[in-house]
């Protein structure tokens, strides 16, 4: 019997999903809804009277204080000007409710519930036509890439599909090199011609085709997002031959440096540092554009959960302990009709990937603490969302080890069709057809999963109950397991793997990226102990294969071999990469105009520009202070509204040692020359590290590349610079890249013309701070005190904030002089060990202005200032130029004036100017060059600005 | 001396057991993190211990509502020892989700009790700092000796605090059973932000009518450490957190009539 529940809030309490729903559907232009209500639905299909489906209704599914619910009929009927639109997940997608509900009805001691599943109807009331209803439906409620609008009553419980063992292998020896192509492409191997010769070679020694297994699992071993092809290829950039673009530039730097605290780099699933004597730190960011351009929760929701099994994979695993999060969206206010055909609104994905990393890192108890977004028309078609994760692990547990005779156990979330080709499709281009044959490669994350995971896997690590860890992630098993016994040989029982519903073919099973699993390698004599500790805490482990020493990767379903490969030619048989790398300097106008008598309105446009405005909206529906080590929040100031620097926590609550995170990222620049970009993105970083008291000789990096197709000279010419830039900033400040990723081929396709994101690298920073207590924030602090400037000024406008707002690009980008820039650092760090640095305020997008404006209205005082002061390049006397150039390497510093003295002897041989003074008077008050004012406004005004930039609702 | 003993209750979705688990340490107590399937198979009692914290989190993912699951868990499968623990005079303390869990599964204010937490008025998570007002004039155990105003975190997406009539407010004020009121800096209820989630009359926490059970939205573990304020940087470090009273005034509370 299937039971139809509705549930819905009283009348007189406030809907503010139905609020929240009505205000973008006036966005979309249909004005003439006055009212939307949400109902939510539960589909109950089992043997449950009319007495007991009573109960769950009034004691689980409903809230008699503020809800009312009907399971006889629908709680509104549709008629003239009220209409329904109910939405369901498809058969298959992840409903995290259905196990839950399941679980409480058990509880309760009421039996016979078969499934469980859940709906959304949304009533709209108003003069509103079907053409309009079905935009609203398809824009803003449903998404088809996971659901669908209920049209007819549905069945829950999916119909049990057989699957009949066949083994299938597929005809290559005979294949034409066309038809070697057909196979790739059909089969979404996306390998090309070169690499399917390698593989028909392979097997025409072996006198046989491969199975559909082996294909498959040679295709996701060889694929841009497992093996980074491009970074280790062979590239002829402008004739000079690099060979492995990684090697030779970005693990370079670290392997110079020779950090003692660099626990392990490069190898493992994340980066490794020192903390204290018994613990370190693991860190990594990743990236997950493609799935989240097409469904922006789910997407970025299995983004967050994916990245935080890499410091848990690393060593033995880490406790995950904060997550850093920078998306670059296209413009929230692009016009519906302008898009691409096939792409979500910007507005959408940004509300969506916002929403999916709330739900999946506050429920997993993760704060959030620093992040970015950015918006650019040229991430329309492809949004970037970066997703990183920094984990605490015992400094005895970082080590991992593979041998023969260990048993592979499966553990976390059952395996079921989704995410199928999820790295392939990662390492292809987007299409219009994406939307259609790639939604299998989409999913939604079940994060109390991941949580029950975590909670029981730190405490089998502390019994030393395995020895090795990996999680699954692009290419699910057939990556954990192949990569993971590389050195070794495996052998695993497909049938074995638990399912989410029956019909899976020993392939699906192998290639299927199901969110929530890991893989531990354990020695037989502790299985029993390992699976009852996750037995104890509800958690799925299973025993489904062992580790061997024959060096093949085989795989049995059934007892019958579906794949029997060589290690060898699975790991190192992909022909290496020859590509090709051209740089054309683009040349832009210079821009022509005159330097403003009054700077005032520039300033209140850049502070209200999208990319310099609070994020506020952002953050606070992240939880940045759970755990309870948060020290510098992002937000801060009198009003904890202003925007900090970078974030400072201490991971053992006992102790005062903390760890700084910061980021960098400055794609306009990119857009000019990569190479700079780079540096200035370092530059970015360790700035912000430096600037809340941080120090350059305990800071790692990450480097995280999203480019365009790396076969396209000018794109591949653009990576190479950017890391070449990496090695020579990297090498100068002393700060050693740790892990990394790169994200290519990020380019939309429409038609027959491809377009590539801005070139985009993320830096992100991890510096240990001995005593947090020595930390600072940006906030102007007290009347009276000192506004220095530190670092030179320069006429680098080019791909500035200012030029923006102005409608120009320009060419003179930031340039970095590390060697400048590292002493400038050091002696700020001192100054700030010694006490002395009230406020200190990294100058980065907007320039000085920006950096006054914010210190100035977060700490609730004014600001005066003497441009004449500041100090500048030869032939540089532009208002503008000094106040909005966005020269790397300076800050702001609030120094009170008994320090004075002391401060500027630290600071002898930098580049500083005494510029200007704290004041009572809530004003920021600028004096240009030649001694007039160039800018006066209460800051109440500037704040206003700022705090209106983003307003979603 | 005999300990004073606190289990910090976890299952799936539990989040904030490992910094609550840390308040009680700081002071002096004898913390276990005891999983929920523990004390249903009978592998530990509940009644060995003295305070029973129920922390924040997502206990089963807040699935149908905040809570929820859990509370029934707990009411279906767990009924003999809490009443037990109850009767015999015990703490309890849940903070955020364990406060919606004391609230679902009828254990605050008391049996039947007629009020709900509810989503924001916002509609949505957030996290911001807020100021409370005691109000229990000495009713909660966990309250005494806070006579100023205190300032703590919250981070939840369904506080709202309704009573499901005038009359059961009335009551619950008249019984001194509210024990926090959001108010503004100068000690005022007022409106959003201040009172973050539209709590009817500014309700933040309540307790039983023994003053023994004590549930809030607020985040006292998250204040226990000076550096965890917002604005120390501008302010200067407090001698300890404002939440860490709270926890002090358990374990107190314990010593004095319990062991």
């Amino acid at each position: 019997m299937l039971w139809k529940i509705e549930v819905e809030r009283q009348e007189e309490f406030f809907d503010a999903r139905g609020e929240g729903i009505k205000k973008d559907i006036i966005d979309l232009g249909i004005s003439s809804v006055d009212r939307v209500r949400v109902i939510d639905v539960y589909l109950i299909e089992g043997s449950l009277n009319k007495k007991a489906v009573d109960q769950v209704c009034k004691y689980l599914l409903s809230d008699d204080i503020v809800q009312v619910y009907s399971f006889k009929e629908p709680l509104v009927k549709e008629t003239a000007g009220v209409h329904l639109i109910e939405v369901a997940y498809n058969p298959g997608v992840m409903d995290p409710v259905e196990q839950s509900t399941k679980k409480a009805v058990a509880d309760m001691e009421i039996s016979g519930v078969e499934s469980v599943c859940t709906a959304r109807k949304y009533v709209i009331y108003g003069n509103v036509s079907k053409e309009e209803i079905h935009k609203i439906a398809d824009k803003l409620l449903c998404n088809k890439t996971v659901q669908h609008i209920v049209t007819r009553k549905e069945k829950v419980t999916l119909p049990a599909s057989d699957y009949r063992f066949k083994l299938e292998y597929v005809d290559i020896l005979d294949a034409s090199d066309e038809k070697l192509m057909e196979i790739s492409f059909s089969r979404q191997l996306y390998l090309n011609l070169k690499e399917m010769h390698t593989i028909k070679e392979y097997f025409r020694k072996l006198g046989r085709n491969p199975t559909d297994c082996e294909l498959e699992t040679i295709a996701q071993t060889w694929s841009e997002h497992c093996v980074h092809k491009t970074f280790k290829g062979t590239i002829d950039y402008d004739g000079e031959i690099i060979d492995n673009l990684l090697k030779s530039t970005i693990i370079k730097v670290t392997e110079e440096l020779n950090k003692e605290w660099c626990v392990s780099v490069f190898t493992d699933n994340a980066g490794i540092v020192k903390f204290d004597d018994k613990h370190n730190l693991c860190f990594k960011v990743e990236t997950h554009n493609h799935p989240s351009a097409l469904e922006p929760y789910g997407g970025a929701g299995t983004g967050i959960g994916g990245v935080i099994r890499d410091p848990l994979g690393t060593g033995l695993g880490a406790k995950p302990i904060c997550n850093t999060d920078i998306f670059c969206f296209g413009p929230i206010d692009y016009p519906h009709d302008k898009l691409p055909k096939g792409t979500l609104h910007p507005k959408r994905i940004m509300k969506g990937v916002v929403a999916g990393v709330r739900d999946y890192g506050n429920r997993m108890g993760i704060p959030t603490v620093n992040g970015g977004v950015f918006f650019d028309e040229g991430y329309i078609g492809n949004p970037v969302v970066y997703c990183g994760n920094l984990g605490l692990i015992p400094a005895d547990k970082c080590k991992k080890e593979v041998s023969a005779g260990d048993k592979v156990v499966l553990l976390g979330g059952r395996t079921g069709r989704d995410g199928i080709h999820g790295v392939t499709f990662a390492s292809s281009e987007l299409t219009d057809a994406s939307e259609v044959i790639s939604s299998g490669a989409v999913q939604i994350g079940n994060p109390i999963a991941e949580k029950k995971m975590v909670d029981t896997l730190i405490q089998a690590r502390n019994r030393g109950l395995y020895k090795f860890i990996t999680d699954c992630g692009g290419g699910g098993l057939s990556s954990a397991v192949g990569e993971a016994a590389k050195d070794t040989g495996v052998v695993i029982d497909l049938e074995k793997v638990p399912l989410k519903y029956s019909g899976l073919s020993y392939m699906e099973i192998w290639i299927s990226e199901s969110q929530e699993r890991m893989i531990v390698g354990v020695p037989e004599e502790n299985v029993e102990q390992l699976l009852n500790v996750f037995k104890n805490e509800d958690v799925e482990a299973t025993v489904i294969g062992e580790f061997t020493a024959d060096k093949r990767l085989k795989l049995r379903y059934d007892g019958n071999i579906v794949c029997n490969l060589d290690m060898e030619f699975l790991h190192n048989g992909l022909p290496k990469k020859n590509l090709v790398a051209r740089w054309i300097s683009p040349k832009f106008e210079e821009p022509n105009f005159k330097d403003p008598s009054d700077l005032t309105p520039y300033l209140k446009k850049l502070l209200s520009s999208p990319n310099i405005c609070s994020k506020e909206w952002v953050i606070r529906q992240y939880d940045h202070e759970v755990q309870g080590g948060s020290v510098i929040k992002p937000l801060t100031g009198v009003n904890n509204d202003g925007p900090s620097d970078a974030a400072v926590m201490r991971p053992v609550l006992d102790s005062h040692k903390g760890v700084v995170i910061s980021n960098g990222m400055n794609p306009n620049y990119g857009v000019i020359d990569p190479y700079w970009m780079a540096a200035s993105a370092i530059d970015e970083a360790l700035r912000n590290v430096v600037a809340v008291g941080g120090t350059l000789e305990k800071t790692a990096l990450l480097d995280n590349f999203s480019w365009g197709n790396p076969d396209k000279p000018d794109r591949l010419a653009g990576l190479v610079r950017a890391s070449k830039a990496c090695y020579d900033i990297a090498k100068i400040y002393g700060t050693p890249f740790i892990s990394g990723k790169d994200s290519l081929n990020n380019e939309y396709k429409v038609g027959d013309e491809s377009v590539s994101i801005p070139p985009t690298l993320l830096i992100s920073a991890l510096s240990v701070m001995d005593d947090v207590r020595n930390a600072v924030t940006m906030d102007g602090k007290e009347e009276g005190d000192l506004v220095y400037v530190i670092g030179r000024t320069k006429n680098e406008l080019g791909g500035s904030h200012y030029y923006t707002i102005r409608g120009w690009v320009g060419n003179n980008l930031p340039k970095v002089d590390a060697k400048l820039g590292k002493k400038t650092m050091q002696r700020l760090n001192l100054a700030i060990k010694e006490g002395i640095i009230r406020a200190c305020h990294d100058l980065s997008e907007g320039g000085l202005g920006v950096a006054l404006a914010e210190s100035s209205f977060s700490g609730d005082l004014g600001i005066e200032v003497d441009l004449r002061n500041v100090p500048v390049e030869v032939g540089l006397k532009r208002n503008d130029t000094i106040l909005f150039s966005e020269s790397n390497s300076r800050f702001i510093v609030e120094v009170a004036p008994r320090h004075k003295k002391q401060f500027e002897n630290i600071m002898k041989g930098i580049p500083f100017g005494l510029i200007g003074e704290i004041k009572r008077e809530k004003v920021l008050k600028i004096i240009g060059l030649k001694g007039k004012t160039v800018l006066n406004t209460p800051i109440q005004k500037l704040k206003a600005a700022w705090q209106k930039g983003l307003e979603l609702n | 001396m005999s300990e004073v003993r606190v289990i910090v209750l976890r299952t799936a979705g539990v989040n904030c057991d490992y910094e609550t688990a840390h308040a009680f340490r700081v002071c002096g107590a004898e913390v276990e993190l005891v999983h929920i399937n523990e004390l249903r198979r009978k592998e530990k009692n509940l009644n060995f211990y003295h305070i029973l914290a129920l922390p924040g989190g997502f206990t089963y993912g807040d699935d149908i509502a905040a809570g929820k699951i859990l509370a029934n868990e707990i009411k279906f499968t767990l009924k003999n020892q809490i009443d037990e623990f109850i009767a015999s005079g015990k703490l309890a303390i849940g903070i955020c989700n364990g406060f919606q869990v004391l609230v679902k599964s009828g254990l605050l204010p008391r049996k039947n009790g007629g009020v709900t937490l509810t989503d924001n008025d916002s509609g949505k998570f957030e996290d911001r700092w807020v100021y409370l007002k005691e109000t229990s004039n000495g009713k909660c155990c966990f309250t005494k000796g806070i006579d100023s105003i205190v300032y703590m975190p919250v981070a939840h997406a369904e506080g709202k605090f309704v009573p499901k009539d005038e009359q059961t407010l009335n009551s619950l004020v008249e019984k001194n059973l509210v024990v926090f009121r959001y108010v503004d800096e100068n000690s005022n209820p007022c409106g959003y932000p201040y009172n973050p989630n539209g709590s009817i009359y500014n309700i933040a926490g309540i307790c039983d009518p023994n003053g023994r059970i004590f549930g809030l939205m607020p985040h006292p573990e998250r204040h226990i450490d000076p550096t965890q304020h917002p604005r120390w940087t501008r302010e200067g470090l407090k001698k300890e957190g404002d939440g860490l009273q709270i926890f002090k005034n358990g374990v107190e509370f314990v010593r004095e009539n319990l062991l």
